[in-house]
């Protein structure tokens, strides 16, 4: 994936090399004007205005259309049954996960949820590993064996099925960082469904009381599956659920106000103070997952609003163009580019063999020397190794 | 298939052995190679992907409970909170989208019919929708809690033994919270992986104060579930997801009861006691009739129904005719409910037997 990543960046560089001999014709950059985020104990919050420069703009716009397109690949796979099991897409929230990300740095850690497939992305894995994996082929990133729920990279904590679980491992992460005292923080996520858990608030007392360095993310999509925030939560400022904790709501369809305001988090937490909440508000256009049409509970005009008015790649393509940033043909061979790396990831996700059955039981406990596992009968045993 | 066949060979070899000889004596020779090979002579078909297999066998339609309508379990699961809606103005149903009809379809128009104060969701939250669950029956009122998936019911743990098992234990029969029910998923389903498959049933055996009950089919579980509503000890019904479509058969509109902790033989044989619980139950009939067929062994079939507290009698009754008993279940090997009932049936088996009414016939 290494290599991925090079020839990747090689492509960003020769993109940009090319057009610097007509970079004359674009600026360099261009301020923005960003909504200004709620704040819940904080005096002050992130800056409303910011500085995107033609490189991140084109760097960021290249991820959350990979993001989109990989989701939209997976779909398609889904509906072919060449992905089985569950698969939890998140095309509309591109701006949360590229966002987060540019505010962070790769040392810093992250967990999340099970609508992972984006954030392994942007915390480094390849589209191809990540498609393998939703496929079940022993070139993903957990050798088949995951799935779509399941996908970690370095840094990242996945990629967990069970709701909410993830956030007390977050503040523990969170703890890790602060002792290890290499100034790095823990972004923990979690949805508008899960802000409901018990054990959210539980982790919300351990990481204030230490004053540990956890960024509480909520990702606040309206809908946990199929039930609206408001019929499932007695308040709905999720900013404000942490109570002690102070919060910031932020705008998860802009990107630059993701940034932004994970950038202020980041510091807020490396300086010290303990963990901040941040709610982002956010939508997704598929269902819950792909068993759920997603339109039962919500408008299919609601989602064409949203499609229209605040789509993340939408509105950062608008920007771009409008500033002079970019010109919609170098943005339109970016889509070129992007759907080629898609379709070459998905040929090879789908003509991967699985992973071999003898590594069934492998990895059950770190032991030495391995021992049998029994399978569905006394008959059939499996090595497990690890 | 690979389940199947593996019993097959299991009973190919008891015959091999003798019907009389020590059955444990599993090295018979000269039997067919396949059924011994390990995973990796599988070969080829190992990569294939191996899809558990069973086909759903109806029971014979009940005459003696009024009229039938066909239903599939989760047509019968309605059917039954209906019935308890219906006779028990202080039965409420509650759960993670119950409102619309759950995600499988098991409350579908009992909030329109009985109103949005006794249907109603709860936030994502297991161990406060089965405390709040208690809370509700211990004031009297008939609560079922539903689950979403019998996986998630972990965070629920605490609240279920600590709190609901031991409730009327501790207070010296002052309170109880016997009118609660939780219902949930269960089982194996094919596309479930770690977290919509699990079998917890093991881990509730191990708690005296409630009762865990698995229906094999839409007449069983109707009945099941009104006498688990019905049961003044709380109770956990366990629905396997893979029947919810897939079983249909004829069940009574009326309400009826089946009685807790009574296993059922289905049917009887005299070489071999097959027990199971669940889709379970209907692999183990199709290893009857192919023992039956082509090995030409008896099988008695038996399902365990309640697996909390479990009916010693009926097992051991037929232990005790048939000299040998298999135990299958989906949930994991070590620790699972089979070893409960092998080492209770092994223990002893004049205590095995004292449990029954002496039977001495005359010549």
């Amino acid at each position: 994936n290494s290599m991925d990543r090079g020839a990747w960046q090689a492509t960003v560089h020769g993109v940009a090399s090319r057009v610097l001999v007509a970079s004359r014709h674009f600026a360099n950059d261009a301020t923005f004007e960003i909504k200004k985020c709620d704040l819940h104990r904080l005096e002050e919050g992130p800056p409303v205005t910011t500085v995107l420069t033609r490189e991140d703009g084109l760097k960021y716009y290249r991820m959350m259309q990979t993001v989109r397109r990989m989701e939209l690949k997976a779909d398609q796979l889904y509906k072919q049954k060449i992905i089985r099991g569950f698969c939890h897409l998140c095309d509309g929230q591109e701006a949360c996960c590229v966002g987060l990300e540019a505010g962070i740095n790769p040392t810093d850690h992250l967990i999340t949820a099970y609508r992972a497939h984006g954030f392994t992305f942007t915390r480094g894995l390849s589209v191809r590993e990540i498609l393998a994996e939703l496929t079940g082929r022993r070139g993903g990133c957990a050798k088949g064996k995951g799935g779509s729920m399941h996908m970690y990279a370095k840094n990242f904590y996945g990629g967990n099925g069970i709701v909410g679980a993830q956030v007390p491992l977050g503040a523990g992460i969170a703890l890790a960082c602060k002792y290890n005292g290499k100034d790095e923080v823990c972004l923990t996520l979690y949805g508008d469904g899960a802000a409901n858990q018990g054990q959210i608030f539980e982790a919300y007392n351990m990481a204030a009381l230490w004053k540990l360095p956890c960024i509480f993310i909520c990702e606040n999509n309206r809908y946990g599956m199929g039930t609206s925030v408001e019929r499932a939560a007695a308040s709905t400022d999720y900013y404000k659920r942490g109570d002690f904790i102070p919060g910031l709501r932020v705008d998860g369809m802009d990107i630059l106000c993701v940034r932004e305001a994970t950038k202020f988090a980041a510091a807020y937490c490396r300086s010290g103070k303990g963990p901040i909440l941040m709610e982002l508000q956010t939508y997704r256009y598929h269902g819950h997952s792909m068993s759920d049409p997603g339109v039962s509970y919500r408008t299919r005009e609601e989602i064409q609003e949203v499609r229209s008015k605040s789509d993340p790649i939408m509105l950062l393509k608008d920007r771009m163009v409008n500033s002079n940033l970019a010109s919609v043909e170098e943005l339109k061979e970016i889509d070129v580019e992007v759907r080629k790396e898609i379709e070459d990831a998905a040929q090879f996700a789908t003509a991967d063999p699985e992973p071999p059955l003898e590594e069934l039981g492998y990895h059950i406990y770190c032991n030495d020397p391995p021992f049998e596992v029994r399978g569905a009968n006394q008959w059939i045993k499996f090595k497990s190794i690890s | 298939m690979a389940a199947v066949a593996a019993f097959a060979g299991w009973l190919l070899r008891l015959r091999a052995a003798g019907a009389d000889g020590p059955w444990r004596r599993l090295c018979g020779a000269g039997l067919s190679r396949g059924f011994l090979q390990s995973a990796s002579a599988y070969g080829a078909a190992a990569q294939r992907r191996q899809v558990a297999h069973f086909t759903f066998q109806p029971d014979p339609e009940p005459v003696e409970y009024g009229q039938t309508q066909k239903m599939n379990l989760f047509q019968a699961v309605t059917s039954a909170l209906d019935n308890s809606l219906a006779k028990d103005p202080t039965a409420v149903i509650f759960g993670e989208d119950v409102a619309f009809g759950g995600v499988f379809r098991c409350t579908v128009g009992l909030r329109d019919k009985y109103g949005k104060d006794r249907v109603f969701n709860t936030p994502l939250c297991e161990q406060g929708i089965v405390g709040f669950g208690i809370g509700i029956a211990v004031t009297g009122a008939t609560a079922i809690a539903e689950i979403q998936f019998a996986d998630y019911i972990f965070p629920a743990f605490d609240q279920i033994v600590n709190e609901a098992a031991k409730y009327r234990y501790r207070s010296g029969d002052l309170f109880n919270c016997g009118s609660l029910t939780i219902r949930s998923p269960w089982g194996c389903v094919g596309h479930g992986a770690l977290y919509h498959s699990q079998s917890p049933e093991a881990f509730f055996a191990h708690c005296p104060g409630i009762k865990v009950v698995v229906p094999r089919s839409p007449f069983q579980a109707k009945g099941l579930l009104l006498s688990c509503i019905e049961d003044k000890n709380p109770c956990i019904f366990f629905e396997p997801k893979i029947l919810y479509r897939a079983a249909v058969e004829q069940v009574p509109v009326e309400p009826y009861n089946i009685p807790l902790s009574q296993a059922e033989v289905i049917q009887e044989g005299s070489d071999v006691t097959l027990v199971a619980w669940g889709t379970q139950v209907h692999v183990i009939r199709e290893v009857a009739a192919m023992a039956q067929e082509k090995l030409g062994v008896s099988c008695e079939v038996i399902d365990l129904r309640t697996i909390l507290p479990w009916d010693v009698d009926t097992v051991c009754k037929s232990v005790i005719k048939t000299g040998r008993l298999l135990v299958s279940h989906e949930a994991p090997l070590t620790g699972g409910f089979a070893s409960e009932i092998s080492s209770t049936v092994q223990a002893d088996p004049l205590e095995c037997r004292g449990s029954l009414r002496p039977s001495r016939e005359g010549a």
